[in-house]
C-alpha cells in the first residue's frame, strides 16, 4: 500500500494542496488573498514538475494496475505542470485588473491539472474516467469564471453540454469494450484484442472511445465547441484551454491506444489517420477568414492537433515520440502567444482584433519579432522549431507507410501558412494608425513571449535534451 | 582551422545580423550610418574570405572538399562543404551581396531592419549552396523567403503586400511537396547525407521500378514521383513558364536591391537544385519528365520573350526576360550532356551578373524620377552619357552578344540542346532574335532619341557610388566573355563526373528493364 501511494504522491501532493488552498481561501480573506494563493499554487506546481522529472526506473503499476508511474506519464506530466505554472503566472496582472482574480481560479486550476495527471497514468478504464471528469469539471467551471459576461456563461454552458455528451460518448465505449474484453484494465483488454480478430461490439466500444478523447483534444468533427469556448473565455484561460489539457488528452490518447489496444494498430489506424486529415484542413481553411485573434488561435490549434495525431496514426514508438514531441513544442509556441494577446490592450481594456496589430513593429520591434518568430513557427516555416515538430510527425508517418497523409498534410500547411502570415503582415505592412494599442510594461507576459521566440530559434541546435527523453518515454509505451 | 573556413564565411553575415539587432539602437542619421557601414564591410570580409575558400578548391578533386560537420537533432547532421558546382554560386552570393548594400545606400526607412534582413538572407543564400545535408538544406531554403517576403514587404511599392503574399505562398507550396519527398528519400536511403559521407543520398540508388497507382503506370517508379516533388520547388523557384506568374509580381514591388537578390541569387536556387538534386538523384525520373522539361523551357524561352515585348514597366520587362533565360538554363540541364550542364551553370553566373546590372540600372534612373514607366524616359543619352554606356553594355550583354558573358551560356545551352531535340533547339534559338528585339527596343526607347520630356531636362548623371558600384559587374561580364574557362575549368571536372553517374544510371535502369521484359 505504502508502494502504491508513493507512486501517486505528486497527484495528492497536489489534491491536498488544493484542499488547503481552498480552507485557506474561504476562512481566511476570501478574494483578497486571491495573489498569494495564485503564485504559490504556481510554485507548487513547478515544484512537483521537479519531483516527477527526477524520477527514473521502469513501468510501476499500483493500485492492482489502476495506475501507471512510467517515463511517458511522467514526461506528459512534466509538460502539463510546467504549462499550467505558466498559465497561472501569464493570467495574474489580466485577472487582478479586471476584477477576475478570485480564490478559486488557481484552486480550480490545480484540480484540473490533478485530473489530467491522473488521466496520463490511468491504467483503467474507470480511473481514465475519474481523471477525465475531473479535469472536464473543473475546466468547465473556468470557462464560465466571468459570470456578468454572456460571452462567457455561453462559453461555459457551451462547453458543458457538448463535454457530457462526449462523456457520454466514452463511458458507452467503455462499457462495451468491458463487455467484450471482460475486464476495464488495459492490461487486461490488450490479451483479448488482437489485430484482425476484433470482434464487432469490441469495435464500436473503440470507436466510441476515440470519439470521445476526439472531443477533448478538439479534433474534427469533434471540434465544434472550440471556437466558440476560445472566444467567450476570458484569454488568461484560453490560454489554459489551448495548452495542459491538450497535452493531457493527447496522452491519454496514445495511453488508450498504445496500452489496450496495442496489438490491434491496424484496426484504429484509419481512424485516427482521418480525424488527423481531417483536423488539419478544417484548421488551416477555417481560419483563414478569422478576425478575432482568439478565433484564429482556436482553428489553429485544431489544426495543431491534426499534426499531432498524424504521430499517434503511424502506431509505432517513433510516432509517440514525434507526438510527444510536437506536442511540447507545440505548447511553448502557445505560451508565447498567448502572452502577447494578453499585452494587446488599449486604454486597459483587452483587443482581440487582428487589424488592431496595424503596425505594431513601429512601437513594439522586440515584441513584433518575437511575435513574428512564433507565427512562422507555427507555419512550419523552417529553420524555427515548428519546423521540426512537423518533420517528426512526418517523418514517423512515412515510416508506417501514410504516404497520402503526409502529402494531405504538406498541402494543408502551405494553406495555413497564409493566416499566420497575416498577422505578419498587419505588424509589418500595414498603414501608420494613430490609435496603436497600449505600451503596456508587463514584464512576465513580456518575459514569457521572449522566452518562448528564443527557445523557438536556439531550441533548433539541440531541442534542450527533450528528444531523448520523448525517446525514453516513447519506449515505455509502446514495446 | 581550414576546414571551419567555410562555416566562417557562411555565418558571418548573420553574426553581424546580430550584433546590429542587439547593440544599435535609435533611429537616428549616425545609427543609419554605422548600420550601413557595418553591412558594408560584413558582405566584403566574407567576399574575402570566400576567395579564400576560391583559392584553397581544387578543382580537379570532384568530391566535396573542406567539410565542417557537428552532430545534431534527429540524427541529422551538420554539414557543410563545396564540390565544382556549389563553390562558383557561393562566389556569385558573397560577390554580388557588397555591391547590394551599396545600391541601398539612400534607404531611408527601417535601415536597421533593412541590413539585418539582407544579412541574415546572405547567410540563408550561402547555407543553401553549402549544405550537405538534406534537412540542413531545406531548412536554408525554406528560410530564405522570410527575409525576402520582409524585404518586398516593408520596403516594395505600392502594390507590395499582393506581391509578397504571393511569393511566400507560391514557394512555399511547392517547398512542402519537397519536404514530403525529403523525409521519404530519408526513409528509404537512411541517410541524410547528401555527400562526402560513407552512405550518401548522390550515391544511393533510389527504386526505379515502375508501378501502377491508381491504374496509372508510373513509368520510373519512386525515382518518378521523387522527381516531380523536388520539380515543383524547383521549378516555381526557377521560376518555369507556367508556375513564374510570382516573379514579375515579385520583381516590380521589391525595392531595387531586393530585385537584384532575387535575379542574381534566389532564382539560382532552383538551377542549383536540379543539379544538385534531380539529376543525380533521380536519374531516371529525369530521363523520364525531361523531354517535357525540354519543351517547357522552349515555351518558356519563346512565350515570355513574346511578354518582355509588350512591358511598359522596366522592371516587368525585365523580369520576363529572367524567366526566358532561366529557359535557358533548364534547357541545358535536361540535355544532360556535359555542354549543356556546362552552359546551364555558366548561364547562371552571368546571368547574376547581367540581370542584377540590369535590376541596378533601372534603379538608378528609379531613384532620380520614381517611375519605372518606360514611356516616362527618352533621349537619357543627353544627360547621362556614363550611364547610356553602361547601360548600352549590360543590354547587349542580356541579348547575348559575343564578347559578353551573355554569349557563352546561351550557345553552350543550344549546342547541347541540339544533340538532344533538334526542334527543341530550333525554337528556343528563335528566343535569342526575340532578346534583342526586345531588350534593344527598350534601349532605344529609354536612352535614345531627342532629350524632349521636360521632367528629365535636370537629370544628373551617375555618381562616384553608382559607378564603383557597376565597375565589377562590367569587369566580370566583358572577363567571362572573353575567357570564360574562368568558370568552365571549376565545373568542368564535377559536371563530367556527374554526367558519367547520371548516363551509368540510366543504362543500369535501361537494361533492368529490358532484362524484366525479356524474361516475362
Amino acid at each position: 500500500m505504502t508502494q502504491d501511494i508513493m507512486q501517486i504522491l505528486p497527484e495528492i501532493l497536489l489534491a491536498g494542496f488544493a484542499i488547503v488552498a481552498l480552507m485557506a481561501g474561504a476562512y481566511g480573506g476570501q478574494d483578497k488573498i486571491a495573489q498569494p494563493i495564485l503564485w504559490v499554487t504556481s510554485a507548487v506546481m513547478v515544484a512537483l514538475a521537479l519531483l516527477v522529472a527526477s524520477g527514473s526506473g521502469p513501468a510501476v503499476e499500483a493500485f492492482g494496475g489502476m495506475f501507471i508511474n512510467d517515463g511517458f506519464a511522467r514526461f506528459a506530466k512534466v509538460v502539463i505542470l510546467l504549462s499550467a505554472a505558466c498559465v497561472l503566472m501569464m493570467s495574474e496582472s489580466y485577472m487582478q485588473r479586471r476584477g477576475l482574480l478570485r480564490f478559486e481560479y488557481p484552486i480550480l486550476v490545480a484540480l484540473s491539472v490533478v485530473g489530467m495527471m491522473m488521466m496520463v497514468s490511468a491504467g483503467d478504464l474507470m480511473a481514465l474516467y475519474m481523471g477525465l471528469e475531473l479535469q472536464s469539471l473543473a475546466l468547465y467551471v473556468i470557462a464560465a469564471l466571468r459570470r456578468d459576461s454572456v460571452k462567457s456563461t455561453e462559453a461555459g454552458l457551451k462547453y458543458f453540454v457538448l463535454g457530457a455528451l462526449s462523456s457520454g460518448l466514452l463511458l458507452y465505449g467503455a462499457s462495451l469494450i468491458y463487455g467484450y474484453a471482460g475486464t476495464t484494465l488495459f492490461s487486461g483488454i490488450i490479451t483479448t484484442v488482437q489485430a484482425g480478430e476484433t470482434s464487432l461490439g469490441m469495435l464500436f466500444g473503440i470507436v466510441f472511445l476515440i470519439s470521445g478523447m476526439a472531443f477533448k483534444i478538439s479534433a474534427v468533427p469533434f471540434h465544434m465547441w472550440t471556437p466558440d469556448v476560445y472566444e467567450g473565455a476570458p484569454t488568461p484561460i484560453t490560454a489554459f484551454f489551448a495548452t495542459a489539457p491538450k497535452v493531457a488528452a493527447m496522452a491519454l490518447f496514445a495511453r488508450v491506444l498504445h496500452d489496450a489496444f496495442g496489438n490491434a494498430v491496424s484496426d484504429w489506424q484509419q481512424i485516427i489517420a482521418l480525424l488527423s486529415v481531417l483536423s488539419m484542413f478544417l484548421g488551416a481553411i477555417a481560419a483563414i477568414g478569422q478576425t478575432n485573434i482568439k478565433r484564429l488561435m482556436a482553428f489553429s490549434s485544431i489544426a495543431h492537433m491534426g499534426y499531432a495525431l498524424m504521430g499517434l496514426a503511424a502506431g509505432t514508438a517513433f510516432g509517440v515520440q514525434a507526438m510527444l514531441v510536437y506536442m511540447a513544442i507545440y505548447v511553448t509556441m502557445n505560451v508565447g502567444i498567448f502572452s502577447f494577446i494578453l499585452l494587446m490592450e488599449k486604454d486597459g481594456a483587452p483587443v482581440v482584433e487582428i487589424s488592431a496589430l496595424n503596425m505594431y513593429s513601429k512601437n513594439h520591434p522586440g515584441r513584433a519579432l518575437a511575435l513574428m518568430v512564433l507565427m512562422f513557427s507555427l507555419a512550419g516555416v523552417p529553420p524555427f522549431l515548428g519546423f521540426f515538430g512537423k518533420l517528426y510527425v512526418w517523418r514517423a508517418a512515412l515510416d508506417a507507410g501514410l504516404v497520402w497523409l503526409v502529402v494531405a498534410s504538406a498541402v494543408a500547411s502551405a494553406i495555413g501558412a497564409y493566416y499566420y502570415l497575416r498577422i505578419v503582415f498587419f505588424m509589418y505592412f500595414g498603414e501608420d494608425r494613430a490609435d496603436a494599442l497600449d505600451r503596456s510594461r508587463s514584464t512576465v507576459l513580456s518575459g514569457f513571449l521572449m522566452a518562448s521566440a528564443v527557445i523557438m530559434v536556439v531550441g533548433i541546435i539541440n531541442m534542450f535534451g527533450v528528444e531523448g527523453v520523448a525517446a525514453t518515454a516513447a519506449a515505455t509505451l509502446v514495446q | 582551422m581550414e576546414n571551419n573556413l567555410l562555416s566562417i564565411v557562411l555565418f558571418m553575415p548573420a553574426f553581424a545580423a546580430l550584433i546590429l539587432a542587439v547593440f544599435l539602437r535609435g533611429e537616428d542619421e549616425a545609427a543609419q550610418r554605422n548600420a550601413k557601414w557595418l553591412a558594408l564591410i560584413t558582405t566584403t570580409v566574407t567576399f574575402v574570405m570566400s576567395i579564400f575558400v576560391y583559392l584553397e578548391f581544387d578543382p580537379s578533386n570532384t568530391g566535396f572538399q573542406m567539410i565542417d560537420e557537428a552532430e545534431w537533432l534527429l540524427g541529422l547532421s551538420y554539414r557543410v562543404g563545396v564540390d565544382g558546382i556549389s563553390i562558383l554560386f557561393v562566389m556569385l552570393t558573397t560577390f554580388m551581396m557588397p555591391l547590394v548594400i551599396a545600391a541601398s545606400w539612400d534607404v531611408k526607412i527601417r535601415v536597421k531592419e533593412y541590413m539585418i534582413a539582407f544579412l541574415v538572407l546572405e547567410t540563408l543564400m550561402i547555407g543553401v549552396f553549402v549544405s550537405l545535408d538534406l534537412i540542413l538544406f531545406y531548412l536554408f531554403f525554406e528560410a530564405s523567403l522570410i527575409p525576402m517576403f520582409l524585404i518586398i514587404g516593408i520596403w516594395g511599392g505600392a502594390n507590395r503586400i499582393y506581391a509578397s503574399f504571393k511569393f511566400f505562398l507560391y514557394t512555399f507550396f511547392g517547398s512542402v511537396l519537397m519536404l514530403v519527398a525529403m523525409v521519404a528519400m530519408i526513409a528509404d536511403a537512411g541517410t541524410t547525407c547528401i555527400g562526402g559521407c560513407p552512405v550518401s543520398l548522390l550515391t544511393h540508388q533510389f527504386g526505379s521500378e515502375s508501378f501502377s497507382l491508381m491504374g496509372f503506370q508510373v513509368v520510373g517508379g519512386v525515382q518518378t514521383l521523387m522527381f516531380l516533388a523536388f520539380f515543383a520547388s524547383f521549378a516555381v523557384k526557377m521560376p518555369m513558364w507556367p508556375v513564374h506568374t510570382w516573379l514579375p509580381d515579385a520583381h516590380v514591388q521589391a525595392p531595387t536591391a531586393g530585385s537584384v537578390v532575387l535575379a542574381a541569387i534566389l532564382l539560382k536556387m532552383g538551377g542549383y537544385g536540379f543539379l544538385r538534386f534531380s539529376l543525380p538523384m533521380f536519374p531516371v525520373g529525369a530521363e523520364v519528365v525531361g523531354p517535357l522539361i525540354l519543351w517547357l523551357s522552349a515555351i518558356a524561352i519563346v512565350y515570355t520573350s513574346l511578354v518582355a515585348l509588350v512591358q511598359d514597366d522596366m522592371k516587368k520587362l525585365i523580369a520576363y526576360s529572367s524567366v526566358a533565360h532561366m529557359g535557358f538554363v533548364t534547357m541545358g540541364i535536361f540535355s544532360t550532356n556535359q555542354q549543356g550542364l556546362d552552359g546551364a551553370i555558366f548561364q547562371m553566373i552571368s546571368h547574376g551578373f547581367i540581370s542584377g546590372a540590369l535590376f541596378l540600372a533601372v534603379g538608378v534612373i528609379y531613384d532620380r524620377m520614381h517611375t519605372r514607366e518606360i514611356d516616362a524616359y527618352g533621349g537619357l543619352v543627353n544627360r547621362m552619357p556614363v550611364y547610356a554606356m553602361i547601360f548600352m553594355l549590360f543590354t547587349m550583354a542580356n541579348v547575348g552578344l559575343p564578347g559578353t558573358s551573355g554569349f557563352v551560356g546561351e550557345f553552350l545551352t543550344l549546342l547541347a540542346v541540339f544533340q538532344v531535340n533538334t526542334w527543341v533547339a530550333a525554337v528556343a534559338a528563335t528566343g535569342v532574335i526575340l532578346s534583342a528585339a526586345y531588350a534593344l527596343w527598350l534601349y532605344r526607347r529609354v536612352v535614345m532619341g531627342d532629350l524632349i520630356k521636360e521632367s528629365l531636362k535636370s537629370i544628373g548623371d551617375m555618381t562616384a557610388r553608382e559607378k564603383w558600384i557597376f565597375a565589377p559587374l562590367v569587369v566580370m561580364t566583358l572577363l567571362l566573355g572573353v575567357y570564360p574557362a574562368l568558370i568552365l575549368d571549376v565545373t568542368g571536372p564535377s559536371v563530367a563526373a556527374l554526367v558519367a553517374q547520371y548516363d551509368t544510371a540510366v543504362a543500369a535502369a535501361d537494361a533492368a528493364m529490358q532484362t524484366a521484359l525479356t524474361s516475362n
